[in-house]
């Protein structure tokens, strides 16, 4: 059994719906069949959706802890994992995947592997692709143990289309799980504007900003393009820009249509949280940067003669 | 009583080495020797230096570093001493080789054991070379401690650690108690200090602690048969180049041209 797993909610994210597209590849391939595991508040919403994507099975684990621990969703997301079979456990590469993994993997005595971007059966073998050495290569790996619990990266494979259809949805009481850890404040991030991850339009900055008065035109940038605003580590490491916007291997991983790179130099890790971009548009005064060896249209130039220049074309444009 | 705060290293490929120097060696499964120097990995200076924090302010008495490699990370574990660790431990894995991350979180899980009394471990998000992010993760699953991943800060306020993390949409501040697993990633304020010239001269002369995975139980087919996963072969991706420059001196001009380009690829 092939089992998509992740929190619920009432529709199906894009990151669940790539992964409904890597589960069909496998099912596929192995002959197997695809189940839709949801642990969290609103479970048993999303399982019954699972059906439009032509899942026939789902559990739902109605979970509402008040901790904000991970260790509940771990383990809930086990005790399902374990009732569907799972062969195979597909978690997006998100906040969730990345702590959930591995553990969940070592629970059900499986092995774990981060960061999908393809997959292929090759006489019977799974073989997985994943970015390694900040995206400077590509490792194909197998893994020897059942489950395999796999996170996929976002904007590697196609969003599978909703169809019509009806799953069978078993309804599990969650297990309770007390960890003495709580999240006792949450600062809330970016009100407005679209999130990084779903943003059509990205404009990010980097350390060639040289400050961060430079990410207030980057914003102003965005906002009239109905864009996020993004930062490279170096940027975030100056303190310039909030850790969560940073963009990159260990950051968000974007697949905006159009991402302004500005004064980014290109670093492989930054590289790859960008290769899902249609297009990726370039602002550097190095001409050698190697932003511009993956960049559609690229301009050398000091962004601090060009960012007022560009808004006002924008601005323009839009009257 | 202050904390034991375990820190768990990787010494790596230096991940600055660039795109165009990266080749894969004659195996076909691991980088070509010589394209690049060795760094202590970029999330465990992140790491470390949450812990000497702790330190700083009284809430740790005592920062141990532990990796699982060969000799040659020596050199990272003479860094950490050099800004104040106060003990480091090699678990000699030479003879080893490709250890993935179950096998790495094993080793390292009972090196922690025998350290004892540990209260906080302490792991980088990842390693900067193979990217795994699993081996805090697995470390925490073996010793059987709840784990906050993506920590950036730590305090210790009467018997609770508050940590502050990156969560799903923003900062959050999490209360736990020791035993206890962090996982940790970049942040302005987690950037490793630089050492003091006469720590690094001392950290020349203090002892490296050496075990082997024997020492710790593992045999070599114990060790083998851990292992998650395979990799089969590396290569390195394809990467287009066919970058339009839009040129001219004038801003305006330049700016014009960019936003009509982005038009006509009907991307704006």
């Amino acid at each position: 059994m092939i089992v998509i797993a992740g929190r619920g909610g009432q529709e199906l994210s894009r990151a669940q719906r790539e992964l409904v597209t890597v589960a069909r590849r496998l099912a596929g391939d192995l002959g197997s069949q695809v189940a839709y595991l949801a642990v969290g508040p609103e479970a048993e919403a999303a399982a019954r959706r699972a059906g439009a994507f032509g899942i026939g099975r789902a559990v739902a684990i109605e979970l509402n802890d008040a901790s904000g621990a991970v260790e509940p969703i771990i383990e809930n997301l086990a005790q399902g994992a374990r009732r569907l079979g799972a062969s195979v456990v597909l978690l997006a590469a998100d906040h969730l995947g990345v702590q959930a993994g591995p553990r969940l993997a070592a629970r059900l005595g499986g092995s774990a592997l981060n960061d999908a971007v393809d997959v292929r059966v090759e006489d019977g073998r799974v073989i997985w692709t994943r970015p390694v050495f900040g995206g400077k290569a590509l490792a194909d790996v197998v893994l020897r143990r059942s489950p395999a619990v796999v996170t996929v990266r976002s904007g590697a494979f196609e969003a599978a289309e909703e169809g019509a259809g009806e799953a069978a949805v078993d309804v599990l009481e969650a297990v309770a799980v007390d960890t003495a850890v709580r999240v006792v404040q949450r600062e809330e991030g970016r009100q407005e504007g679209p999130r990084l991850e779903e943003a059509r339009v990205v404009v990010s900055g980097g350390r060639g900003l040289g400050g961060p008065e430079g990410f207030q035109r980057l914003a102003e940038l965005a906002e009239l393009l109905g864009g996020a605003v993004g930062a490279s580590l170096a940027a975030v490491d100056e303190g310039w820009a909030p850790p969560e916007w940073q963009v990159g291997q260990t950051g968000k991983m974007v697949a905006p249509d159009v991402y302004f790179a500005v004064g980014i130099s290109g670093a492989s890790q930054h590289l790859a949280g960008i290769s899902g971009a249609k297009a990726v548009v370039a602002i550097n005064k190095n001409p050698d940067a190697p932003i511009f060896k993956v960049a559609r249209l690229g301009v050398v130039m000091e962004y601090e003669k060009l960012l007022p220049a560009l808004i006002e074309a924008v601005k323009r444009e839009l009257a | 009583m202050g904390l034991h705060v375990a820190v768990l290293i990787k010494q790596v490929l230096d991940p600055e080495v660039p795109a165009a120097r990266f080749q894969i060696d004659a195996s076909g499964k691991r980088p070509a020797a010589g394209i690049a120097g060795e760094v202590l990995g970029p999330y465990e200076r992140n790491a470390l230096e949450v812990a000497l924090q702790l330190k700083d302010a009284g809430a740790a008495e005592k920062v141990s570093v532990i990796t699982a490699d060969g000799q040659e990370a020596v050199e990272s574990l003479r860094k950490a001493l050099a800004v104040r660790a106060d003990q480091a431990v090699l678990v000699d894995t030479s003879g080893h080789d490709d250890l993935d991350p179950a096998q790495t979180a094993e080793i390292l899980a009972r090196a922690v054991e025998k350290l004892g009394g540990v209260d906080l471990v302490v792991a980088g998000r990842q390693a900067g070379d193979w990217d795994h992010g699993q081996v805090g993760y697995l470390v925490a699953e073996r010793l059987g401690w709840p784990c906050v991943s993506l920590v950036q800060r730590a305090e210790l306020d009467g018997g609770v650690l508050r940590l502050t993390r990156q969560g799903p949409d923003g900062r959050e501040v999490v209360e736990a108690r020791p035993p206890l697993v962090v996982t940790v990633t970049n942040d302005e304020r987690n950037v490793l200090r630089l050492p003091r010239v006469q720590d690094l001269m001392a950290s020349r002369r203090q002892p490296i602690t050496q075990w082997s995975p024997a020492d710790l139980g593992l045999d070599a087919a114990a060790l083998a048969d851990l292992a998650g996963g395979e990799v089969l072969r590396l290569r390195i991706p394809e990467r287009e180049s066919q970058c339009e420059f839009i040129s001219g001196d004038d801003p305006a001009e330049v700016a014009a041209t960019l936003v009509r380009r982005l038009k006509e690829l009907k991307l704006l």
